[in-house]
């Protein structure tokens, strides 16, 4: 299946997602698309697959005009998105998941769907329960249950937002595997990423977007300097690794457990002083979520003591926590991070630590203004947080944390990032360690849990390494460590 | 687009479903044989024909607005606060209790059976507030439930311990003694304090949901809950608190009711105004502050259409239509407006597919 898009243009406001692109993808290649944050990626795709309609321009598909204003009517042509947050029904089962959008009747052949969901998963290595609640999936794990859906309905187009964020190596590699199958069968893949080995490693044809606009194409191979060139306009070093003096012990947990409905994990005792980074590996769903939550004051444990500084927090509420200074920035930033449909402005007039009764509008205004300027947002005061792009938001959700933090703790933080942002994102959180915060973070990117971490707790199968220095592990090391080797 | 045209389109916009509701409620009335015409005339005299009537619409007007004013705050927290009808109830009750027991001048007593009334409504509504952030029971059932049970309790008052001497009736207690009568304009049942309670409510929903900090967390709650408590927004409490301001405004309408019109407490004391208000709120929308002119519309209504079974042996059910459908024709002209016309914001939302109808713009 060829398909073409012609001249799309798209606005948000004054923010032109999509100035004039024309591209072509035909059937039988993995495509990438690249681009820095905010560069168009997502927008174009989201047109493509009939969640947006463009403001001017069409697509063609083997040579026939296109017109899909709905993602069904997208499918029904034979083109599905698996997008970079799940848009699938968290109360349901995966199973029910997997039948939603179907179009086999009135009633659902559910034994059937059981049947191709246990094939198709097999294939790929995912393993799901039918049965289970999808609120008890990762984020990862839901992507990888909404590319199965979408093979299920026969797709011919498959465009995957940012698919190897939330899974693991070996993971990762059976996917790449799938995409080059599925593209010898004949369909279009469009991978849209901003990883530049990702890119390099399955993708036959490359297309670089900057600022709405196609700045690149090319065959491969590429190379990673003509790569970041084309996406940056200039060449990226790596920062080179910082210690920083540690100071007194500002958190500590003891013989810690945790449970939630999954699985029991634990015994966990960990010591973090002020200035220190904890880097947290582990598969994603290995428990590294529950574990910083647990230490946010969201979840109680199921044992054991948590302190912050010389208090005693276990069992304390939420709110306790936070005046004690700890904060705490999830993964899925549109969920659980910001409120959808609030400006920026509104969003910092919620996170002052000492609000007046009565909000001042104009000197909330100048403070976000000012805040937008500081940590490099593309937005204005008065743009609700879901126009913003991903990094952008990401870069909001730590603009709004207040000053002198004693803990924080972090998701994924550069998780769907461009290595600019990446490295904007650490120069704040190293600026913060600097003033003594102690931070934690959870993350599958291997080198930046080895660059940033002081130490690192690796996460598998319900049990927590000691804390290893980072210093001494390699990735090598470290990659056998969260497959479970060693523990 | 120059402005003035934009205007003039938004101007045709918001009259267009009332054009289109009439239209409908005329179709109905030539079904049944009626002239339009005339019923509409004989609705305007039944609410505009004199100073006693104007009145009555007003009476009308002040429970409507003052729960509604309530109900803008459960709805920006993203509540439905079905229960204000029980909550009208309570403050009624609760200012009858206070009346037969204390037996003191106007001055002091009038401020006394206020504030009992407000503080039987914010119980009532704090009760389910509590079943929805403690019990996980919804706010809809809860108050659903909790209005059946404060009815349950007037009727059981009427006819148990405040039945009239000898006898009990549908009717009510026995009327309050003349110092817990509100004062009036004249003959008519209006006066100052309804309209100084009316314009405080108004004031206090409008300061409040756009100027204050209670505000902005209310509507962040009624946006993403979840994403709030992470925040830092203690999420229950202000449910809670958006629980109890609107059962306040309700039971003081509820008070209002008792002590400004009926002088007793009655089987249907809070003559449905609560679920009323609702209709309001929905038809309002987004502009917080219509709840006033929406409110005046559907008092006018309601009592207009109380003069159709006397002239024209039409139903009065005839105003509670008018003012259902228009309800949802303005619902429905929303959704064909924003389809018709390109969301001037920055929506990263699927085109042709809309934001719900909310309250969240207060």
């Amino acid at each position: 299946m060829i398909v073409e898009l012609r001249n799309i243009h798209k606005s948000f406001g004054s923010l032109r997602a999509n100035d004039g692109i024309t591209l072509t993808f035909a059937g039988g290649r993995v495509y990438g698309l690249l681009g820095e944050n905010g560069a168009g990626k997502t927008t174009l795709m989201k047109i493509l697959s009939g969640l947006l309609t463009p403001d001017t321009g069409e697509i063609v598909l083997d040579g026939r005009p296109l017109h899909a204003a709905t993602p069904a009517a997208a499918l029904r042509y034979g083109i599905g998105m698996v997008h970079q947050d799940p848009m699938d029904f968290v109360p349901l089962k995966v199973l029910d998941n997997f039948i939603i959008g179907r179009s086999d009747g009135l009633i659902p052949d559910r034994r059937r769907a059981r049947r191709e969901l246990a094939e198709l998963s097999a294939d790929f290595d995912f393993h799901f329960d039918p049965d289970a609640p999808i609120s008890h999936l990762t984020v990862g794990e839901r992507q990888q249950l909404e590319i199965v859906r979408l093979l299920a309905s026969g797709v011919q187009v498959l465009i995957l937002d940012e698919p190897t964020t939330g899974i693991s190596g070996p993971q990762k590699a059976q996917l790449f595997n799938t995409l080059r199958r599925l593209a010898q069968q004949g369909k279009t893949i469009i991978f849209v990423s901003h990883k530049l080995d990702d890119v390099q490693d399955v993708c036959s044809e490359v297309v670089i977007l900057r600022k709405g606009k196609v700045v690149g194409q090319a065959q491969a191979p590429f190379t990673t300097t003509w790569l970041v060139e084309r996406m940056f306009g200039q060449v990226l070093t790596a920062a080179a690794r910082q210690d920083a003096e540690l100071g007194r012990p500002t958190f500590q947990a003891e013989n810690l457990y945790l449970a939630d409905r999954r699985f029991r994990l634990g015994p966990l005792s960990l010591t973090v002083a002020a200035g220190e980074v904890i880097g947290i590996a582990g598969i994603e769903g290995s428990g590294q979520q529950l574990f910083l939550q647990t230490c946010a004051g969201l979840f109680p444990p199921a044992a054991g003591r948590l302190r912050i500084g010389d208090a005693d927090m276990t069992g304390r509420p939420y709110r306790r926590f936070r005046a004690a200074g700890v904060a705490y920035v999830p993964a899925s930033r549109l969920e659980d991070g910001l409120v959808a449909g609030l400006t920026l402005t509104e969003h910092v007039l919620l996170t002052q630590t000492r609000p007046s009764f009565f909000l001042s509008w104009a000197q909330a205004r100048e403070q976000t203004a000012a805040r937008i300027k500081e940590y490099n947002i593309i937005g204005r005061p008065e743009t609700p947080v879901d126009a913003l792009s991903g990094g952008n938001q990401q870069r909001t959700l730590l603009a709004l944390l207040p000053d002198n933090l004693r803990l924080l703790l972090l998701e994924h933080p550069t998780r769907g990032l461009d290595v600019e942002s990446t490295r904007w994102i650490w120069t704040l959180l190293l600026q913060r360690r600097r003033q003594g915060t102690a931070i934690m973070f959870a993350s599958s990117d291997l080198d930046e849990l080895l660059e940033h971490s002081d130490r690192i707790l690796v996460f598998c199968g319900g049990k927590v390494t000691q804390a290893l220095p980072a210093k001494e592990i390699s990735v090598q090391h470290l990659a056998e460590l969260i497959g479970g080797k060693g523990l | 687009m120059t402005g003035g045209r934009f205007a003039a389109k938004s101007v045709l916009w918001t009259l267009l479903p009332f054009i289109l509701a009439l239209a409908f409620t005329s179709l109905i009335l030539m079904a049944v044989g009626a002239s339009p015409l005339v019923a509409y005339s004989y609705m305007l005299q039944g609410a505009f024909g004199n100073a006693a009537k104007i009145a009555d619409v007003f009476m009308a007007w002040v429970p409507l607005v003052l729960c509604a004013a309530g109900l803008l705050f459960t709805f920006t927290a993203g509540l439905w606060n079905i229960g204000i009808e029980g909550q009208m109830v309570m403050g009624a009750i609760a200012t009858t209790w206070v009346a037969r027991s204390l037996d003191m001048p106007s001055v002091v007593l009038i401020p006394l059976l206020l504030i009992a009334g407000a503080m039987g409504g914010a119980l009532w509504a704090l009760l389910a507030g509590i079943l929805r952030t403690h019990g996980k029971v919804h706010e809809i059932f809860a108050g659903l439930g909790l209005n059946f049970v404060a009815i349950a309790t007037t009727n059981f008052l009427i006819f148990g311990p405040w039945k009239q001497p000898g006898i009990a009736t549908m009717s009510g207690t026995e009327l309050f003694r003349k110092s817990a009568w509100l004062p009036t304009f004249g003959t008519v049942s209006l006066g100052p304090v309804q309209l100084v309670l009316v314009a405080a409510a108004i004031l206090l929903a409008g300061v409040a949901l756009r100027g204050t900090i209670w505000g902005l967390r209310l509507k962040a709650i009624g946006k993403n809950p979840r994403a709030a408590f992470i925040l830092g927004v203690e999420t229950e409490r202000y449910m809670l608190l958006a629980f109890a301001v609107c059962g306040a405004l309700g039971g003081l309408a509820g008070s209002l009711q008792a002590i400004g019109l009926f002088h007793r407490l009655i089987p249907s004391i809070s003559s449905g105004y609560g679920y009323l208000a609702i209709l309001v709120c929905l038809l309002a929308g987004n502009r917080g502050l219509w709840i006033a002119p929406v409110a005046f519309f559907f008092a006018a209504a309601t009592k207009g259409s109380l003069q159709l079974p006397l002239q024209m042996q039409i139903d009065s059910a005839l105003g509670g239509i008018l003012q259902d459908v228009l309800v949802l024709l303005v619902i429905l002209m929303q959704g064909v407006r924003s389809r018709l016309e390109r969301p001037p914001v920055e929506e990263d939302r699927p085109a042709g597919l809309q934001p719900p109808v909310g309250f969240m713009e207060t």
